[in-house]
């Protein structure tokens, strides 16, 4: 018998604050799996919205692409506010 | 604790000398506390490890329900049903959080639980006791669920993300199992009569031993948890555990003015820990090989329900499929 | 004048104590019947979302009858109501006592009587009676959910397997002729409609048939003979056979150490 797909679940725990990835439901199409996610993952009022996608529809970067990817943002500070010195003058930006 | 005895399939640990470069790498993350996650590399028998591990607990929360199943329809009060209610309900997810944290590692619900069914896999032995009072509902919330939390809090640091984060939210959700047992058990005891105080001192006296079995075999007998510690899939040993959970279940036993059947229980001044009496391990051996008084029945049970439920999950797909192109909008 | 106005209040407040039962003693016996469920679920999914729907249930029976208890104010509580009534004492619809039966039946039992329950519960959250609209308007949320739940299964089984559909069909039939006492009104509720506090069956029978034939068409399933032979006599006490051993598997530890403290 076939298995029934399985979703990635996302939630937003308040309003105002991004959807965090909780786990993974399965469910034979996405209606199901937003209930199955409202049972499993919001039992204790964790979230106010709920989103699913097929688990096989996410495109993850390979670990071994980790160098090429991730380090060459560890050198740029400029990107970082910190980097920048202010006169103590100007004491907020 | 919900995985017991749990097979590494390594015979001897490999030495730093003898791994190669990929082991090399992957035993230095572990030794600087770097969480292990699903796209990682992995030496094979990790994941195997993992994958029996993982399952194993999965399967102990699923198979927990039936024992508090057999006394949800006979709660004595309507307060005591529902937190009978909202836990079964809890056991049935975090066997859910825990399948779902098991099926990154590349294996399929279906067919972990088909090895449930088939005897492949192994589930705790302390759910192949029987609940023979409403005592009972109080002692497991309270021993087994105690015990397990014991082992789940250090599980929190486990090295495989996915299991560790899942154990987090287990924890966090687990911690009113453990008082709402205690908490039956206290109310027989202090305002309840004769024959319900004798009712807590039975569950107890039945429970006890095999709520330390669950902590898996001594030490010395135990020839995988070496592996699993190098790797930090265990992060401590079971005599450990074992020593920590009645160091911190006797005084809550001594407030509930019950005993344990264990002549050898007393207080080590010297070692500052209790010092207690040998554990039947014949028996431990016995239940885990099939031979406990519930075992046949609780798979039997698992297995006619998922049997017998298969044209729902199929009618349900039959529909969906029917269906894709509305459903995707 | 005093005595014919104290025996109208009294028959007032005691046909309001035998509607609270009415609400509250109908999710007690499905929420019990729900929790037969634990642990032989077609799925684990299902296993949370019978139980989390049994939890709402019996929560709101727990409201229902400590109102009915209040209302009394013969020293019962919700515990005794639940534990010590015998079955000709129990107010429920026969619908919630029916056995569980396969998915099918079970699911179109809750269908029914979700719809039910949910428009009942919105003409409640109207009632003149405070604690009566109180309660209403926390429990339309949950069974609002219910009701979603429940017609979803619905549709997938009628619309599913060929054998899915002949289990629905069969179960839809099955548990048919329980429905029609959903909206009998006998005195006591045409008295309490007429005061304001109860819920007018004969306006929600309509939006039910709606509401049932919309589902049923969706699920590709036969509309049973809306004319057929109803059974009634559950909310005045005379039950099925089935309620007698769901009562004595609930009440089993209060009957055998009455007055026990747990």
């Amino acid at each position: 018998m076939k298995h029934w797909p399985l979703y990635e679940v996302f939630i937003r725990s308040k309003h105002g604050l991004s959807h965090k990835h909780v786990g993974s439901v399965h469910a034979t199409d996405a209606k199901m799996a937003i209930d199955n996610a409202r049972d499993l993952y919001t039992r204790r009022s964790e979230g106010v919205s709920i989103w699913v996608i097929p688990s096989s529809e996410i495109t993850a970067s390979i670990p071994g692409d980790k160098e090429a990817l991730f380090d060459p943002a560890e050198d740029k500070v400029y990107r970082h506010p910190s980097f920048y010195k202010l006169p103590a003058e100007v004491d907020q930006m | 604790m919900y995985a017991q005895m749990v097979d590494t399939g390594v015979k001897k640990i490999k030495t730093l000398e003898e791994m190669t470069q990929e082991e090399q790498a992957f035993q230095k993350k572990i030794d600087d506390e770097i969480k292990i996650e699903p796209k990682d590399w992995m030496p094979e028998k990790y994941r195997q490890t993992l994958i029996r591990q993982i399952s194993q607990h999965a399967h102990s929360e699923v198979v927990g329900m039936l024992p508090e199943g057999n006394w949800v329809t006979r709660a004595p009060t309507l307060k005591r049903k529902l937190q009978l209610m909202a836990k079964i309900q809890d056991e049935a997810g975090h066997g859910l959080y825990l399948y779902s944290a098991c099926e990154t590692l590349g294996v399929s619900r279906d067919d972990l639980v088909e090895d449930l069914h088939s005897g492949k896999a192994k589930y705790s032995s302390i759910f192949n006791y029987p609940t023979l009072n409403w005592a009972d509902m109080g002692a497991v919330g309270w021993l087994v669920d105690g015990a397990a939390i014991v082992n789940q809090v250090v599980l929190q640091r486990t090295s495989y993300g996915p299991y560790s984060r899942s154990m987090i939210r287990i924890c966090k959700e687990e911690s009113f199992h453990q008082r709402q047992g205690y908490e039956i058990l206290l109310t027989m005891m202090r305002e309840g009569n004769d024959a319900q105080k004798q009712m807590v001192q039975d569950a107890i006296d039945r429970l006890w031993w095999p709520s330390l079995m669950m902590f898996g075999p001594r030490d010395d007998d135990s020839p995988n948890s070496q592996q699993s510690l190098a790797w930090k899939i265990k992060r401590q040993s079971n005599d450990e555990l074992r020593q920590r959970f009645i160091d911190q279940t006797i005084p809550q036993l001594e407030v509930l003015g019950c005993t344990v059947p264990d002549p050898d229980l007393k207080w080590n001044e010297e070692t500052g820990h209790y010092d207690f009496g040998e554990i039947q391990w014949q028996e431990f051996y016995q239940v885990l090989k099939g031979n406990g008084p519930c075992n046949r029945d609780r798979i039997r049970t698992r297995k006619k329900a998922i049997d017998d439920g298969a044209w729902v999950r199929e009618a349900a797909l039959a529909h969906a499929e029917k269906h894709r192109d509305s459903n995707a909008a | 004048m005093t005595i014919n106005m104290d025996t109208q209040s009294n028959s007032q407040s005691e046909a309001l104590y035998d509607y609270l039962l009415r609400l509250g003693d109908s999710p007690l016996i499905l929420g019990q019947r729900l929790c037969e469920w634990c642990g032989h679920a077609p799925a684990l999914e299902e296993e949370i979302a019978i139980m989390n729907i049994g939890l709402d249930l019996i929560g709101q029976c727990r409201n229902w009858l400590e109102l009915a208890a209040k209302t009394a104010d013969n020293g019962q509580d919700a515990d005794k109501l639940a534990f010590t009534r015998d079955a000709h004492q129990y107010r429920n619809l026969l619908i919630v006592e029916q056995p569980n039966g396969n998915f099918a039946d079970t699911m179109a039992r809750q269908y029914f009587y979700d719809a039910w329950h949910l428009f009942t519960l919105e003409a409640l959250c109207n009632s003149n009676n405070r604690d009566i609209a109180e309660i209403a308007a926390k429990a339309v949320k949950e069974v609002r959910y219910h009701l979603r739940r429940s017609r979803e299964w619905i549709i997938r089984l009628g619309d599913g397997t060929e054998l899915s559909q002949q289990r629905m069909q069969q179960a839809i039939d099955d548990i048919w002729m329980y429905t029609g006492e959903m909206f009998e009104m006998d005195d006591i509720e045409k008295t309490l409609v007429q005061e304001g506090c109860a819920a007018d069956q004969q306006q929600i029978k309509q939006r039910w048939l709606d509401e049932v034939a919309e589902t049923l068409a969706t699920a590709t399933i036969n509309h049973p003979d809306p004319d057929a032979y109803m059974q009634q006599g559950g909310k005045q006490g005379v039950h099925t056979e089935g309620l007698g051993f769901i009562l004595a598997e609930m009440q089993f530890l209060q009957r055998a150490y009455p007055n026990a403290t747990w």
